[in-house]
């Protein structure tokens, strides 16, 4: 078991913190995940452990969501690193990499956690689709309509002149 | 050339790179063909590389030891334990006392610690349950070392110590050992018959019940005899039947008084 789940868990504290935001919550979140995993690995069903994982991962987020939907809650991706902030070239790619990950914080849940589990961490369609618990149709349509609104976030950033906003140019 | 149509999920598993080679080669002559999406494809793609790069350093984060997985396997394991696994550990000790064995779980938990006959004949079942089964070495001297299994014997237990002979009823004196009880040391003789049947003599110093006269005891399926004479206990203890042991006994009461 410790052979087949370790090395997942670096993937899950990264799907986790991108899904929720916080470093703390994200993981608090993978503990209990790999809590249940070890208290429910007989239930597991047989291959690759990656997607269960994920699944029990992504169901103990939203259940973190509901509570924190009636309290109120503001999503923004934490800084990974305070360190090599010297270059201005390295400053402004930081600045670049936080600004996509505010605007990922912007979509709905349903949508990032979609282009999290395919874009980032290599899921397959229909391993994503089980994650979710949704038909493959409609991860393909999450999917979509993520991709276009992420699209939108970073075109409508590039064309506005604000003092505030870093300029993406490597962005169409 | 027949070719299926490009729908908008093909651009995106080509976005994904999860294509067969030859449906990503016919997605990239249609974009060719059509620059408009060609576009969107590539800011999609450029969005996928970004997300990744952004977030790759998160799993590049030394763990922090909460989630060490040893360390949750071993805390559950902890968990599992007590406080109900402290518990049964505390009963079982009260249960066994130095005795070592398992099979006296019928007794009631947390009663008074046995004394006299009674602790005797405990003592007896537990030496029988563990060393009985035992194939390996269920005697620490063979009787062919009798002669050094008697001294031994009376050294620990600061008595003269006599084997039992139970051939006639044959029984064959396998060997024996000095046992720990919650009374001292004991000496444990082991016999068996020709059906590999074994039974099992215990003696040792009585404080309590110094004298007393032959008692049946039973413990799960082992049956016995317990008795003491002029300071000194035995126990005779066996799977078979009391009827069958009565008469062991009171050969080997017999040959102790006969000293």
């Amino acid at each position: 078991m410790l052979l087949q789940v370790e090395p997942l868990i670096p993937a899950l504290r990264r799907y986790a913190r991108a899904l929720v935001g916080n470093a703390a919550t994200a993981d608090d979140l993978v503990q209990d995940c790999l809590e249940r995993a070890v208290s429910h690995w007989h239930q597991r069903r047989e291959g690759n452990p990656r997607s269960w994982l994920f699944a029990i991962l992504h169901n103990l987020a939203i259940n973190q969501f509901r509570q924190a939907k009636t309290r109120g809650r503001h999503v923004t991706i934490e800084e990974t690193s305070e360190s090599d902030l010297g270059e201005d070239a390295v400053q402004e790619r930081k600045l670049m990499y936080q600004d996509v990950l505010n605007k990922l914080a912007r979509l709905p849940e349903e949508q990032r956690a979609v282009l999290l589990l395919v874009a980032v961490e290599d899921l397959s369609y229909a391993d994503a689709a089980k994650v979710l618990n949704i038909p493959i149709g409609t991860v393909m349509s999450r999917l979509s309509r993520a991709r276009e609104r992420l699209q939108q976030e970073i075109e409508g950033t590039a064309l506005a002149v604000s003092a505030n906003v870093v300029p993406l140019r490597s962005l169409k | 050339m027949s070719q299926r149509p490009i729908t908008e999920d093909d651009l995106h598993a080509y976005v994904d790179r999860v294509l067969e080679p030859e449906r990503q080669a016919e997605v990239a002559s249609y974009l060719e063909a059509h620059p408009e999406v060609a576009k969107r494809v590539e800011a999609f793609s450029d969005q996928r590389e970004l997300l990744r790069t952004a977030l790759a350093p998160i799993a590049e984060e030394p763990l922090p030891p909460e989630l060490n997985l040893s360390r949750i396997i071993e805390s559950r394991r902890q968990r599992r334990r007590s406080p109900v696994w402290w518990a049964i550990a505390a009963m079982l000790l009260v249960c066994f006392g130095g005795a070592g064995g398992w099979v006296l779980r019928s007794e009631v938990p947390g009663s008074p610690a046995l004394t006299g006959l009674a602790a005797l004949a405990q003592e007896a079942t537990a030496s029988y349950n563990v060393y009985a089964p035992d194939r390996v070495r269920p005697v620490e001297l063979r009787a062919s070392d009798s002669a050094q299994l008697v001294q031994w014997a009376s050294s620990r237990l600061h008595q003269p110590v006599k084997v039992p002979d139970l051939a006639a009823a044959g029984f064959r004196l396998m060997g024996g050992r000095v046992v720990a009880t919650s009374h001292g040391p004991a000496a444990m003789f082991m016999y068996d018959d020709d059906h590999g049947e074994r039974l099992v003599v215990l003696t040792r110093p009585m404080s309590v019940d110094q004298g007393a006269p032959m008692t049946p005891l039973t413990n799960g399926d082992v049956a016995g005899f317990s008795w003491a004479d002029n300071g000194m206990g035995y126990s005779l203890v066996s799977q078979a039947s009391a009827d069958s042991l009565r008469p062991l006994a009171n050969e080997v009461r017999r040959q102790a008084r006969a000293t």
